[in-house]
């Protein structure tokens, strides 16, 4: 009966296992593997049908399904009025989302790529993250900007930019870097009930790579508290801090120390911004090593801040090594494979750094 | 002729004024007055060219007016013995629009400006104590005093905001909010002849047109963005006609019974579905742009002295009030009195009033959230932030 169970569950997973009388592994009953962008889409879902007044907008949301698929299903379910495609204006489209905000609602916009919303800062920044605070605690703005954000394969320069630094520099806004299908379900839910603005930083690569998702985060209230980080790996050699798509580079590098005896402690940030910098000190003080790994450009980064937090706090004194920081490479990105690969912190990168900073 | 009453009023301290009060039974409590025929864009009918004003509302467009014009010209004051810094854009001229509008909409209704904000602010709802308040920076003020000039709201008013033509989309964005919640309730988003030609306008017109929000776009001209006059910023001047698909009206704003009228054509026209409409109002104003401009490089003492001799808003409806016998001059100085008496009450609060205390430099990050810790200006100091 979990047998049988477990086909229906992992779809096509299953089906080679079963042919071949391989079974790696009967899943638990209630466990499900699920896609990032499926499980954002529960998120939405969920989120849409619990609270009236959360609707999206942005381009291609309704017909068209999602430029990624991510909504689809939703404009057929909810309709004209909660879902709403835009003319291709993002200033104009995150103005009139921060104004619905301000007036009660609870938007969620989606940009088609967080470069997009480059055009839209002025709307994210001066008029949202400020606003409670210019107006003395008068005006609060309840609202959601989401999107893939960094690195994509073959989309080159200009649409490939990560922005977790230049939203984390801002106060009033909270910025959240999902990694699994559990974070981006539970973190999403998260940040469209909380009553400020949050930036919900997706990654185009992570869209499709399915994850188990216990039957506790298959609940219709399962969130994940924003601003908390999450242990994916326990370690006692080394700290590795990262945050979306990259935490999956983390881990396979992880994988390949491991056969050396080194035992890495990979932390997924999770939340940019209300950082988590207690998960961070307490590995730091188990390990004595720290590695940032990131996949934007390393002047003014996440790292930078990161390590700029350690020097400063109780960390730095239990460290055996300066921290460093990996990093993409400090150019636009290019477009040919081969130069795209070596513009993102690859394994052998990780893994590189680590023996480095262990001396080994 | 009317007829002299003489009232004795026992004053609390024993002491007795004679004071002499007219009766107001021979004033005359309503009348009709023509106004300026609106221009249309795309429109077949506009505002009636007739409108009734009963002598209440006179009385009352006339208080809010004169509150203004003397509330600008206390922060003028205050501004220059720098008790209030930074940013001040003052309104003084540019009553009729403020008090026109307000009469024509709901309190239910909602508005959105820029930073030439005062007038609106206290339109809206805001006390003139609390509106100095913040000017000056006090915790007393309408925002904390975390605010200033250009950051003020209140219930169903959005500022005040700093970023030329954002607050369009915003208001866009707030008439949304009132189609989704389906209350018929409309916006009214102000923007200036400066800002009439950022692309982000465009882009809010097109989207309220396209959904049909309920929204009342209105360009204050008043002749110059900064020091650059029309002529000089504008392919087109004609700013009712710029919404292309959106008809307009364009609107003498000097005039508070026309804007009064046009604003009450347009609320109309948006409340029931029809879409989106922009209105024009010509108004002017007599400070420069800021406290910081003098105002006389790009235009001429000349021009400004016009204005006030020929147009100035509050003067024409006493002038209209009187001469049909509405309102008798002894009232209209016991108004300025009273309104005179309440201004230097506000500043003498606005002066006294203690600022902001420290402990509240990190609070309002967030809303209704967990208190959490604020790095300070190193990283010893830690700071706290609550809701």
């Amino acid at each position: 009966m979990a047998y049988l169970r477990s086909i229906l569950r992992s779809g096509k997973n299953a089906v080679p296992a079963v042919l071949r009388r391989e079974f790696h592994r009967t899943l638990p009953a209630a466990v499900q593997q699920v896609t990032v962008r499926d499980a954002i889409k529960e998120a939405l879902d969920e989120e849409l049908e619990r609270d009236e007044r959360v609707f999206l907008l942005g381009e291609e949301v309704a017909l068209f399904e999602g430029a990624y698929k991510v909504t689809r299903g939703l404009w057929k379910k909810y309709g004209d009025k909660r879902i709403i495609d835009t003319p291709i204006t993002e200033i104009g489209f995150t103005g009139i989302a921060v104004g619905a905000a301000m007036a009660g609602l609870r938007p969620v916009v989606e940009y088609m790529s967080f470069n997009f919303s480059m055009q839209s800062v002025d709307h994210i920044i001066n008029s949202a993250a400020k606003t409670y605070y210019m107006s003395g605690g008068l005006q609060p703005v309840s609202i959601v900007f989401r999107g893939p954000n960094g690195a994509a394969p073959g989309v080159a320069a200009q649409h490939a930019q990560c922005f977790a630094a230049w939203y984390g520099h801002v106060p009033g806004l909270k910025v959240v870097s999902p990694w699994s299908a559990e974070d981006a379900k539970g973190l999403l839910k998260s940040a469209i009930r909380d009553d400020n603005p949050v930036v919900f930083l997706e990654n185009e690569i992570m869209y499709s790579v399915p994850f188990e998702m216990s039957e506790e985060s298959q609940s219709k209230d399962f969130l994940i508290p924003i601003g908390k980080a999450k242990i994916e790996r326990k370690g006692n050699h080394v700290t590795l801090v990262s945050h979306s798509h990259v935490v999956s580079r983390c881990m396979d590098a992880a994988a390949v120390l491991a056969k050396d005896g080194i035992e890495c402690e990979v932390i997924n940030l999770r939340t940019i911004r209300p950082m988590d910098m207690e998960a961070i000190e307490t590995s730091v003080m188990k390990t004595k090593h720290l590695i940032t790994v990131e996949g934007g450009w390393p002047q003014f980064g996440v790292g930078g801040e990161i390590l700029a937090r350690i020097m400063e706090g109780p960390g730095f004194s239990y460290l055996n090594a300066p921290a460093v920081r990996v990093t993409g490479v400090d150019i636009p990105m290019p477009y040919a494979k081969h130069l795209e690969e070596n513009t993102l912190p690859q394994i052998k990168d990780i893994v590189f750094s680590v023996k480095k900073t262990l001396n080994v | 002729m009317p007829i002299n009453v003489f009232i004795i009023i026992r004053k609390s301290q024993g002491s007795r004024v004679v004071v002499s009060a007219r009766s107001f039974a021979d004033l005359t409590p309503q009348a009709s007055f023509d106004i300026k025929r609106c221009d249309l864009h795309r429109l077949d009918e506009g505002p009636s060219v007739q409108t009734v004003l009963t002598r209440e509302d006179g009385l009352r467009y006339y208080r809010t007016m004169q509150t203004v014009r003397r509330m600008e010209l206390k922060a003028d004051q205050l501004y220059k013995q720098k008790i209030i810094r930074g940013f001040c854009h003052l309104y003084d001229g540019q009553e009729a629009c403020a008090v026109g509008i307000e009469a024509g909409i709901n309190p239910t209704d909602h508005l959105i400006t820029a930073y030439r904000v005062h007038g609106y602010t206290y339109t809206r709802g805001v006390s003139v104590k609390e509106i100095l308040a913040e000017l000056t920076g006090r915790k007393g003020g309408i925002a904390k005093g975390k605010g200033g000039s250009m950051h003020m709201y209140a219930k169903n008013f959005y500022g005040g905001n700093g970023i030329v033509g954002a607050q369009v989309p915003l208001g866009a964005g707030v008439a949304l909010a009132c189609q989704y919640q389906a209350k018929n309730e409309v916006c009214v988003t102000l923007y200036g002849d400066g800002a009439a030609n950022q692309g982000q306008i465009f882009e809010a017109f097109n989207m309220a047109a396209l959904w049909k929000l309920p929204c009342i776009f209105i360009c204050e001209n008043n002749k110059y963005g900064m020091g650059t006059s029309v002529e000089r910023a504008s392919a087109s001047t004609d700013y009712y006609k710029r919404g292309d698909y959106i008809p307009g009206l364009r609107v003498d704003g000097m005039d508070v019974l026309s804007v009064r009228e046009a604003t009450r054509f347009a609320a109309d026209y948006c409340r029931y579905g029809k879409g989106p409409i922009l209105m024009e109002l010509q108004t002017y104003r007599y400070h420069g742009h800021s406290m910081s401009d003098p105002g006389v490089s790009y235009r001429t003492r000349d021009e400004i002295q016009e204005v006030r001799g020929k147009s100035d808003p509050i003067t024409m409806l006493k002038d209209r009030m009187i001469s049909n016998n509405m309102a008798s001059l002894e009232e209209i100085k016991d108004i300025d009195a009273e309104i005179r008496k309440e201004i230097e009450e506000a500043a003498q609060f606005a002066t006294s009033d203690p600022e902001p205390p420290l402990e509240d430099l990190c609070n309002h990050i967030f809303f209704n959230d967990t208190p959490f810790e604020v790095r300070g200006t190193s990283p010893w100091v830690k700071l706290k932030s609550i809701s």
